[in-house]
């Protein structure tokens, strides 16, 4: 039978804020266990919660971003259960009333876009993390992690693609870093998504029993888990089984899905509104403040870079996937004004040395203004291109300005037509065959003959000028 | 005069005369405190010792300039479900029966910046829950005015401490009645602010929408006195309201009750109310119309519904604010448990007493899937209906007067069979948590074995000043607040 797949993605993004969602307790990830935590977030009893101004700004802006209408009336509730990472027995959520509802984000979708529906999006506070050492017995928790604010964003079931799914959080986490909400770490779970997938016959409209997938943390996992999981639950179906509602962990290892707990073992989580907290009201015009001033955003970007600086549209896309790389080109080409020119240093050699050292962009040694000087090098002839690739590496590295490197290195292209000539001579001298055959019409021979004189100055010779001076002593 | 005697009012006045010392008063309430706790039982935990070095560090310091604050000196007790730093807050649990807070709640942190002296913290049912302080996990405390009848609950530490001069005022905590029945019970004055008066941070959470921490002391001018210390907006209680707090002991200045319309609500006087009680609280209306207030019957017909709604709503919030109550972080844990869910278990099985169990297991069916609707449901939409009468009631008249109890304080064990029975002992005092009034239970008369009897007054939100006027004129022209249990 032919399966239409239909998924779903909850994604729980940390907000970016200094202190904790309900108290004064600090953020940073990796300190040492518990020296991030107060009377609040280790749930002694008697504390209180207090609602953090900066997360609901930011959930806010976040919701704006996606299109969401923002609820006035926010009302927070309590999840409860228990587990050793949740301090208070319960965690403090959004349950009826989500700051954010009704928003959508546009992927593209092979040859077009396709708007993907998103549901709503809460305000809720992290749990801490149990933490299981081979060696030690028992285990301990870590609580500095609990508290942090989370943005829990969840779709309507508009994905039937693992590359949808895909495209969907990347343009998800671009929008959020675009705001500078959340910092989009995968590894470290600042951005972590749980997909929940289901098939249907081709043509069915009702859907059929989904499986919720956990512990997926990169894009390659989010890709392969979906797959895995389509095929699963094809086999299951063609071999007339039934799929069973459930949540299922990706196992890295095994390269498979595997039952956490069934629909049976699912929390009564007993939601009811926090009275520690009161109904928090958004003023209407306040909300629409954030609106104006909103960052342009990846997709608007990008179709700015395909109409403004004329790149073909996959260069734009790639570019403006994270707002540090879209600001570097942008910086650059104001300097200088050849943007395609650009958009290779930037894609090419810049990316490549930053995948190698895992450095993001915000961090790369390399200024726009040295890169922006090592090409009007190449663009004034000083250099040739090829001398201008050998060194990006130690302008990248060193930060160093690129004219101190060519003078220090000797490189500096030979476009001297006496001191050409003679080379050229040379090179003419030693290949007769060649100079017979070109003259007998085989233009071909020009670009051997070319790239020999090349080789003979050390690459320091200007090739347009080789070029020139080649076919004149040809002629 | 033994300093034991006085009010906190008039210790106060001795004191910064500097006719007494701080020394000299802790030493004089050692004394008192050895002499009849042990037949009162109010204490689980005395400070005797920290409050001796702070009285002579107060002491020291006021020699070398004598600049005072309004409780400095003043020996108080607190109900042990207030956190205070560095000192066991047990919530009279097994659960909590080690934990020190490494914190202060709001209110202490405020007596302590008044420099006040600890001398305890006092006993109740554990988690607040109970009318009788029986449901203590180190057993019940006793009514000074007869050692066979409990004190009350769930403050009757606070409440004994105060009636058997044990201390000179305390704090208690009030979600169905917890300080004002108590304070009936045991003959003395309990005030129950209007929710967000005073911050509820670091008291430790029964029910987080009808909790409220307030005064029991001596007489109506040391409640008003000590709601001036604890009461104001809190930064860290978000359920605490930003309003000024007006000057409440300048409230009391206001004898005469000429142009207050006083409502009795006519469901409060039925059946099941003591003919003692019903006598004494009607003498008591009398005397209000005597000083010129003007008395009218009025209907609160939602009454009937309170305990019902109440005992669906303080559950419910119990079974989650005591979910903390894990065995993984603080306070009690279960030994030798094989796998988590074995040690949630075995804490919470050996930790929490009868009453909070099956409080927790009510609060956790009326949450459930399915039965949310019909019971937690149900019971908001009828707590607005007990608000909309109070609040029709308030339209017509700027107070309510109705007994405190049912009952003057019963015999130890008589109820604690039947808990059914023990929570109708709250029946006048719940439908005021409900609406978040506040409201003051003061002495209006004594029964004819000689117990105490108490009258309530019930006043719009915010409004502590009527409350405490009325409450004040009333108390002086009448003996009763005078009269002190002879412990035997």
């Amino acid at each position: 039978m032919i399966f239409e797949t239909v998924i779903g993605v909850e994604v729980h993004a940390q907000l970016r804020t200094k202190s904790k969602m309900f108290c004064g307790c600090g953020t940073t990830f990796g300190l040492s266990a518990n020296s991030q935590t107060c009377p609040v977030c280790l749930g002694l009893p008697g504390s209180l919660p207090v609602i953090n101004r900066a997360a609901v700004e930011m959930a806010v802006r976040a919701g704006l971003a996606l299109n969401c209408t923002i609820a006035e009336n926010n009302r927070f509730a309590r999840k409860n259960y228990f587990y050793p990472d949740l301090p208070k027995g319960y965690q403090i959520s959004q349950y009826e009333s989500p700051i954010c509802r009704h928003g959508w984000i546009e992927i593209r979708d092979g040859s077009g876009t396709k708007q993907i529906r998103v549901r709503r999006a809460h305000l809720e506070e992290d749990a801490g993390k149990n933490i299981h050492e081979t060696g030690t017995s028992g285990s301990r928790v870590d609580l500095n992690r609990a508290g942090t604010p989370l943005l829990e964003i969840v779709t309507e079931p508009d994905m039937r693609s693992a590359d949808e799914v895909v495209a969907y959080l990347k343009g998800l986490r671009d929008i959020l870093m675009y705001l500078d909400v959340c910092d989009g770490n995968m590894e470290e779970g600042s951005f972590r998504c749980e997909p929940n997938l289901s098939l249907r016959p081709s043509g069915q409209q009702e859907f059929g029993t989904k499986v919720e997938l956990k512990n997926i943390n990169s894009f390659k996992y989010v890709k392969d888990a979906i797959e895995y999981e389509i095929k699963r639950q094809a086999k299951v179906l063609n071999e007339g089984g039934k799929i069973s509602q459930e949540t299922r962990l990706w196992n890295i290892e095994r390269g498979e899905t595997a039952v956490m707990r069934s629909k049976e073992e699912a929390h009564d989580y007993r939601y009811f509104p926090d009275p520690d907290l009161v109904p928090l009201k958004l003023d209407d015009e306040w909300i629409q403040g954030f609106h104006a001033d909103l960052p342009e955003l990846p997709a608007v970007r990008t179709k700015r870079f395909v109409s403004d600086y004329g790149l073909p549209e996959y260069d734009a896309t790639i570019l403006t996937a994270s707002k540090g790389m879209a600001d570097y080109f942008e910086v650059c080409v104001k300097q200088f004004n050849q943007p395609k020119t650009v958009s290779n240093w930037v894609m090419g050699e810049l990316m490549r040395e930053l995948n190698n050292s895992g450095t993001d962009i915000s961090a790369a040694p390399v200024m726009p203004e040295r890169l922006v000087s090592l090409l009007q090098m190449v663009d004034q002839g000083t250099i040739s291109l090829k001398v201008a690739r050998e060194i990006f590496p130690e302008l990248y590295n060193s930060g160093k300005d690129p004219e101190q490197i060519v003078r220090e290195k000797g490189l500096t292209q030979v476009s001297d037509e006496g001191a050409l000539e003679k080379i050229i001579e040379e090179v003419l001298g030693k290949n007769p065959g060649q100079v017979a055959q070109f003259k007998e019409g085989k233009q071909q021979v020009l670009g051997f003959l070319v790239g020999q004189v090349m080789k003979a100055s050390g690459g320091k010779a200007n090739p347009g000028k080789v070029n020139e001076l080649l076919k004149e002593k040809l002629a | 005069m033994s300093l034991h005697k006085l009010t906190l009012f008039e210790l106060q006045k001795q004191f910064r005369a500097g006719e007494v010392t701080a020394t000299e008063i802790v030493h004089a309430y050692s004394l008192r405190i050895s002499q009849v706790e042990p037949k009162v039982k109010a204490f689980v935990t005395q400070t005797k010792e920290s409050a001796s070095l702070q009285a002579e560090a107060l002491d020291r310091k006021l020699k070398e300039w004598r600049k005072t604050k309004p409780l400095t000196g003043m020996p108080l007790a607190i109900k042990d479900n207030i956190c205070t730093d560095g000192v066991h807050t047990t919530c009279s649990s097994r659960m909590l029966q080690n934990f020190i807070p490494p914190y202060d709640a709001t209110t202490v942190a405020k007596l302590r910046a008044q420099e006040y002296i600890l001398l305890g913290k006092t006993n109740l049912d554990e988690f607040a829950m109970g009318s009788s302080t029986e449901n203590s996990a180190f057993g019940p405390s006793r009514n000074p005015w007869n050692l066979h009848c409990v004190p009350g609950g769930s403050s009757g530490g606070s409440a004994a401490a105060v009636a058997a001069e044990e201390c000179v005022a305390a704090l208690g905590s009030d979600t169905g009645g917890s300080i004002r029945q108590p304070a009936a019970f045991c003959g003395v004055v309990g005030l129950k602010p209007t929710y967000g008066r005073v911050s509820r941070y670091g008291l430790v959470a029964f029910a987080s929408s009808l909790d409220q921490i307030g005064p029991i002391t001596k007489d109506v001018s040391d409640a008003a006195f000590l709601l001036q210390a604890i009461a104001g907006h809190d930064p860290m209680d978000s359920t605490s309201i930003d309003r000024s707090v007006p000057d409440y002991m300048k409230a009391l200045q206001k004898r005469n009750l000429k142009a207050l319309k006083i409502g009795v609500p006519v469901e409060f006087f039925t059946e099941g109310l003591d003919p003692d009680v019903e006598q004494a609280v009607k003498a008591a209306i009398a005397e209000l119309k005597n000083l010129g207030a003007e008395i009218r019957e009025i209907r609160l017909p939602s009454t009937g519904a309170a305990v019902a709604v109440y005992y669906v709503i303080a559950t419910a919030e119990a079974s989650s604010n005591l979910a903390r109550f894990d065995g993984v972080k603080f306070g009690f844990r279960a030994k030798e448990s094989k796998d988590l869910l074995e040690l949630y278990m075995k804490t919470r099985q050996e930790g929490f007493g009868p009453e909070v169990k099956r409080r927790i297991m009510l609060g956790t069916y009326v949450l459930s899937a399915g039965y949310y609707d019909a019971y937690y449901g149900k019971a908001q939409a009828v707590r607005t209906l007990v608000c909309q009468d109070f609040a029709t009631a308030f339209k017509e008249v700027d107070l309510i007067v109705t007994p405190a109890t049912p009952t003057p304080a019963f015999k130890l064990g008589e109820k604690s069979e039947d808990p059914l029975q023990m929570y109708l002992s709250d029946i006048f005092t719940i439908s005021v948590n409900l609406a978040g009034l506040p409201a003051i239970a003061l002495p209006c008369g004594f029964n004819k074995t000689g117990l105490p009897i108490g009258v309530q007054l019930i006043g719009r939100a915010f409004e502590e000043e009527t409350v405490l006027r009325a409450a004040h004129a009333y108390e002086q022209s009448t003996q009763w607040h005078l009269k002190k249990a002879m412990i035997r």
